[in-house]
């Protein structure tokens, strides 16, 4: 423990936890009830990054960068799942006219 | 003890005992295969060739047989079988017996494809009629010349097919559909007599090859009659009942008539329904350690000579007759068998091959002649239009009659006497076989051949002799019914001058290791012999001269269908209501019963419980198909929920 810098102890890492966690509430709460596909979006990548978070926070705190490569691959990856996403999104408001996602429910039964 | 048997090993000679059945069985193939695409002369060339080579094989493997000491050999080619301790061999066996068989078969086997070449000349399935009698071959080659019981087996079942295909052969026909249908199954119960036989002869010697089987059972500790042997010579002869026509399994015999006649000649009078007697010879040194199913199958072969002769004296079908007649000979060669008259019986098998097959192929070409009419009602005078065929079956009926010097005389007579010499009942009972079987066949020449003729005028226009591929075969058959006897003449002629006697002699080595007293020669003195003779051709003569008086000379016709009978004319005319019996008695139970069952446990049951899973899985998935409602937010929630689910259960349970 004695390697970690003083700067990063002042804040303790329970603040961390409690912050990622309502971070990906907020995320998980926004997926559920928002109807907007790009708010859905956003709301995801909300739990992304709270995730990101915690690696973050836990890979300083125990003095191991592996959870710091790890967010960087997340990032990578999130970055190109956004532009699939989006696309898919252009793709559905040509369509529909609408982001509502409400409306795409044709395929059932 | 010498060894009777030696293995064999030359390479050229094994090559030789092959080609024999492989001939047939190329000639299945190819004609087979060729239906409707080859020529018709092309298919009774490769037909009547591939038997011929075969039978011109078989007379040199018997020559040369017999130049090298006669000694039994078997031919072995490959391990077919080996199962723990049962090795069963793809081998032959070649001695006396099987040399006998062999030529009887191809010989008589090629008469009746060339017979056949000109009979079904009109037929559109010709190739598929050839393929199915070169497989028959094929299958009765395999039967006599295997080393073992289970090589047997396959001959006999192979046999038992192309008896069923045959028989059915014109299958638009229900009713010929129906009667190869009940030779199949009549054939399948005697089947697993013979099957169980086998499996005893395996528990009880632990092999079930020839040579060893019968070397054991030379040194059989056992003693005489004991129950063990008593069960499998009971069980093949099961298997013989069935393949032979016997008491009780007999009905499909005559019903077996409904194939094409060359069929009924080969298969069901010459040859395959011979097969169980070859296989009580084959099996004597068993069967003479087992006196009591001697004394079964003696009565069984009495009686069912008895009835089948009593049922042919009513019957105006002319292969109907001949059927009867074939049943009724096959009963004496089992009464043979049972009196432990072994030489007796097989040469009677001979020479009932030559004249029932004449006697077949005869009825064959009045039936060609007479347009497909079978009814001897409807026959008479022919004797002026058919004259080949007219002698050639006098000379049958003849032999079949029992008058000397043709064939049936020799053999039946040789036959009665080691009756006598057993059972003077039997004898008595076998000489009014005798009596009627004169009678009957004579009935049948006197109907077809001799005074007016009965039929329409449109087939009195068609009369015609048949073509000379027909004839040939009766010439040749004729001869063979008139000299064939000189095989075996009797000891009241001379002293060895018994042929077939003195030739088989050998296969009898082991069972006179096992049983000596049973296969001691006969000896009867010569006047006793004399007499018999005496009795039994003046029996033939009066039933003949009856028969002239009845049907020649009073102009006779029997009654046309629908005419009141007398009772007892009526009950033979029915062949004794036997299959009427076996309807009540054995057939309307299991349909009873398989009705039952297909109520109670299929439809109910089985398809219950299947169609009941089928229902269950269409039922819940209609009901589980309204979660697909295509809101994906509440998709989404599911998610959330069952994820949040599993980590609450993984965090509070695992």
């Amino acid at each position: 423990m004695n390697q970690i810098p003083e700067i990063i102890r002042t804040i303790p890492l329970e603040y961390y936890l409690f912050f990622s966690t309502a971070l990906f509430a907020i995320g998980v709460i926004g997926v559920l009830t928002r109807r907007n596909a790009i708010i859905i979006f956003m709301c995801v990548e909300l739990m992304l990054n709270a995730v990101n978070v915690l690696l973050t926070a836990l890979s300083a705190y125990r003095a191991d960068a592996n959870g710091q490569v790890f967010v960087f691959f997340i990032m990578a990856v999130a970055a190109a799942e956004v532009c699939v996403g989006l696309a898919i999104i252009v793709m559905i408001y040509r369509n529909i006219r609408s982001t509502d996602v409400q409306l795409l429910n044709h395929l059932k039964w | 003890m010498q060894e009777i048997v030696m293995p064999f090993n030359n390479q050229a000679m094994a090559l030789l005992c092959l080609l024999i059945p492989l001939l047939p069985l190329i000639g299945f193939i190819v004609n087979g295969l060729g239906n409707r695409k080859l020529a018709k002369g092309m298919v009774s060339l490769i037909g009547c060739g591939t038997v011929l080579a075969s039978f011109l094989i078989s007379v040199y493997l018997f020559l040369d047989f017999t130049a090298n000491g006669s000694r039994a050999y078997t031919v072995d080619f490959y391990n077919w079988i080996s199962v723990g301790d049962m090795q069963i061999g793809f081998s032959f066996l070649i001695d006396q017996l099987t040399l006998l068989m062999m030529l009887m078969v191809t010989g008589i086997g090629f008469l009746i494809h060339l017979y056949s070449a000109g009979y079904m000349s009109h037929d559109e399935n010709f190739g598929k009629f050839f393929a199915f009698i070169n497989l028959f071959m094929f299958s009765m080659l395999l039967l006599v010349m295997g080393s073992n019981y289970v090589m047997m087996f396959v001959g006999w079942e192979g046999v038992g097919l192309c008896s069923y295909l045959l028989i059915g052969f014109w299958n638009k026909n229900t009713n010929y559909n129906n009667a190869a249908k009940k030779a199949f199954v009549m054939n399948r119960i005697g089947d697993l007599g013979f099957l169980l036989g086998i499996f005893l002869i395996f528990i009880t010697f632990g092999s079930v090859s020839y040579p060893q089987v019968f070397a054991e059972a030379a040194r059989y500790t056992g003693g005489i009659d004991s129950t063990v042997m008593i069960a499998i010579t009971l069980l093949l002869f099961v298997g013989a009942m069935g393949k032979s026509a016997q008491i009780p399994l007999f009905t499909w015999l005559p019903d077996a008539m409904a194939g094409p006649t060359p069929v009924s000649a080969l298969i069901h009078a010459a040859t395959m329904v011979t097969a169980g007697i070859y296989m009580v010879l084959r099996s004597n040194v068993l069967y003479v350690l087992a006196p009591t199913t001697m004394e079964v199958i003696a009565i069984v072969g009495i009686a069912t000579a008895l009835l089948a002769a009593t049922i042919g004296l009513a019957q105006n079908d002319i292969k109907k007759v001949l059927a009867y007649s074939t049943v009724s000979q096959l009963g004496y060669m089992f009464l043979a068998l049972g009196v432990m008259a072994f030489d007796s019986s097989i040469f009677h098998v001979l020479t009932h091959a030559f004249f029932k097959a004449l006697l077949f192929l005869g009825a064959g070409s009045v039936i060609h002649a007479m347009s497909n009419e079978q009814d001897i009602r409807f026959m008479g005078g022919l004797r002026k239009y058919l004259p080949i065929t007219f002698l050639t079956f006098l000379i049958g009926t003849l032999a079949i009659a029992g008058i000397p010097p043709f064939a049936g005389f020799f053999s039946k007579d040789e036959l009665l006497a080691h009756v006598w010499e057993h059972n003077k009942i039997m004898w008595g009972l076998g000489l009014l076989t005798s009596f009627m079987t004169s009678f009957y066949m004579f009935r049948l020449v006197f109907l077809t051949f001799f005074g007016t003729f009965r039929g329409t005028e449109a087939q009195k226009h068609h009369l015609h002799e048949s073509p000379i591929s027909m004839t040939l075969p009766l010439i040749v058959l004729a001869i063979l019914s008139t000299i064939g006897g000189f095989l075996g003449i009797p000891a009241v002629f001379g002293e060895n001058m018994h042929v077939l006697q003195n030739y088989l002699a050998p296969i009898y080595g082991y069972a006179q290791v096992a049983n000596a007293a049973a296969v001691a020669p006969l000896h009867i003195d010569h006047a006793t012999e004399w007499m018999l003779m005496g009795i039994s051709v003046a029996v033939a003569v009066v039933a003949i001269i009856l028969a002239y008086v009845m049907y020649v000379s009073k102009k006779q016709v029997p009654a046309a269908e629908g005419t009141k009978l007398s009772p007892i004319h009526n009950l033979i005319y029915n062949k004794y209501y036997i299959d009427e019996l076996y309807n009540a008695t054995i057939v309307r139970p299991i349909m009873w019963f398989s009705s039952i069952f297909h109520k109670v446990f299929d439809v109910v049951i089985v398809d219950g419980v299947v169609n009941g899973v089928g229902k269950f899985v269409v039922q819940s998935s209609r009901t589980l198909r309204f979660a697909q409602s295509g809101a994906i937010g509440f998709y989404i929630l599911i998610m959330v929920v069952s994820i949040a689910l599993i980590l609450f259960l993984n965090f509070f349970i695992g």
